[in-house]
């Protein structure tokens, strides 16, 4: 059975070329780039050349990119890391934090950890689509706020979040804040302002959507490399520089003693790759292909398939995405039944989680929650045909007609 | 994958599915809220049972059916379960249990076990309805 997989949002098949680049750096070049002789160096020139990439893409520093294990630990050491550090220079000193309520666990977690430590933490909430509104934000900043951290793109219904707008309404804050500070007396103004640092976890945007940190007015942006056709277990934060961090794992003093651990080069060297291969002009063509591909199957979908609802609103999402509701059956067996004919998809139902709870995007964007259960996620990729989105969608359809007649809760109209 | 080859065996061509028009009984547990509901429909007959001489005579599952919205372990469960119930007494039903289920399936992933086994609870329900209408 050829198997059609519909899930790149979990995760991305390594592109050819980043595993070519990869493979030296295992047994030819497999020295520690701590290490000073001939066998560290040459690693270190991998991973070096992996940070330029990196910088390039994001338009940074070098030395502003710590390659971290992934994500989510790129995400806790910017939240945590940057909340941290502000407390400790200022001890006693009342601070708020911004996110939203759609954001990824690796990015609410550390908030939670944050609150319980006595930090004022904000939740966003966001519109039916799954988008932000900045005059929400707006609001919500004021002149004890420390942070703000915003998903790019969302990876459940694949909702854009204005990360550019926002960047510009921290910015535009910050300038005040400074002014205000200028405007004192230079005797009783006190230390100079901190200003609002803001966050971005970029995890799923990367593929698609233009991550030039200055464009976007970031401080702090977290990449993975596996979502981006590249090796799973490795990661990135970038930092600008005079922002800061206490660092979470140390002992080491990698990464300018901002991330210690020895690096993982074959896969730095991989996501380095990876990034490579997403120059603007390969971008916006694989952009145009992926959105065709999912608008054409959303149509499919909609016209065989009746009571199916599109979570996704088509004007603020990734290309990639289409997140469903098919009313009456229950998304985790749907997941299962396409499953057993070698598709992979997933599902926001409570009974695909271990906790069985229904998927907090969902519920947020005003979902009910006995129609989140019934959801499932498509996310498309780069290597998708038309003729396997054909298929799955006649897949779906047999799979769906036949849960709803087990169903208690469909009679077809 | 996480279920037993069993449980996907009975999830692709569930026993015993459907409605039965004119049910003696229905019994029905959960809610769409919490993700899972199931419905069992019974054809109730009567049967002698113990020994020759004294023997009396006992309501029996005749005809089961279920509908089901859930998971697929959900879905398996209510067809294991009505293979098991078919032909039992009332008495034999009512003793049915999950570790029986779970074992006839050849296991279930654990998380699973709770709500997957409301069919149990929609077959006790079926059962109980029928008692209280015939006294």
């Amino acid at each position: 059975m050829k198997r059609i997989y519909l899930d790149h949002s979990a995760t991305t098949p390594v592109d050819k070329k980043v595993l070519r680049a990869m493979m030296p750096y295992f047994q030819d070049k497999f020295g520690n780039p701590s290490s000073i002789h001939s066998f560290g160096q040459q690693a270190s020139k991998g991973v070096e050349d992996a940070r330029l990439a990196a910088s390039k893409f994001l338009n940074c520093a070098p030395d502003e990119i710590i390659f971290t294990s992934g994500a989510t630990e790129a995400n806790n050491l910017a939240i945590k890391g940057i909340v941290g550090a502000i407390k400790k220079k200022n001890p006693g000193k009342k601070i708020r934090a911004i996110t939203s309520v759609i954001e990824h666990d690796s990015v609410l977690e550390p908030f939670s950890e944050l609150e319980r430590s006595g930090v004022e933490v904000i939740h966003l909430p966001v519109t039916p689509g799954g988008v932000i509104k900045l005059e929400e934000l707006r609001k919500a900043i004021d002149d004890d706020t420390a942070l703000v951290s915003l998903m790019y793109v969302n990876s459940e219904v694949g909702s854009i979040q204005p990360i550019r707008e926002a960047g510009k309404i921290i910015h535009k804050h910050n300038e005040q804040r400074l002014k205000k500070w200028l405007s004192g007396k230079p005797a009783s103004r006190g230390e100079k302002p901190e200003p609002v640092y803001f966050h971005t976890d970029a995890t799923q945007a990367v593929n698609f959507l233009n991550c030039d940190t200055k464009h976007n007015f970031l401080d702090a942006l977290s990449l993975s490399a596996h979502k981006i056709y590249g090796p799973k277990g490795v990661g990135l934060l970038y930092l600008k520089n005079k922002t800061p961090i206490s660092a979470q794992a140390t002992g080491g003093h990698h990464e300018l003693n901002r991330r210690s651990g020895t690096l993982n080069v074959p896969g730095i060297v991989g996501l380095g790759a990876a990034l490579s291969q997403l120059s603007a002009a390969k971008v916006l063509k694989n952009n145009a292909r992926i959105s065709r591909l999912r608008d054409s199957f959303i149509k499919k979908i909609t016209a065989r398939i009746p009571d199916a609802v599109l979570n996704t609103d088509l004007r603020t999402a990734a290309p990639g995405h289409a997140h469903f509701s098919f009313l009456g059956v229950e998304g985790e067996s749907i997941l299962i039944a396409l499953d057993l004919e070698g598709i992979a998809v997933s599902t926001g139902s409570a009974c695909a989680s271990n906790r069985l709870k229904a998927s907090h995007v969902l519920v947020a964007m005003g979902i009910p929650v006995e129609i989140a259960h019934n959801s499932i996620r498509f996310t498309l990729g780069k290597y998708n045909s038309e003729k396997e989105l054909s298929q799955a969608v006649r897949q779906l359809e047999a799979a769906v007609k036949k849960l709803r007649k087990i169903s208690t809760e469909y009679r077809s109209k | 994958m996480i279920y037993s080859p069993k449980v996907l065996k009975h999830f692709k061509n569930p026993h015993n599915q459907g409605v039965i028009k004119n049910a003696d009984a229905i019994g029905q547990e959960g809610n769409p809220t919490c993700g899972d509901v199931m419905r069992i429909y019974l054809k109730v007959g009567e049967k002698k049972s113990g020994k020759a001489k004294t023997a009396k005579s006992e309501p029996f599952i005749k005809e089961i059916k279920f509908e089901t919205l859930g998971c697929a372990a959900a879905i398996a469960v209510s067809s294991a379960m009505t293979d098991l119930a078919k032909g039992k007494t009332f008495k034999e039903a009512m003793r049915l249990t999950k570790d029986k289920i779970v074992k006839d399936l050849g296991g279930l992933p654990p998380v699973k076990v709770h709500c997957s086994m409301l069919g149990l609870d929609a077959l006790h329900q079926a059962i109980k309805n029928y008692e209280l209408k015939k006294r």
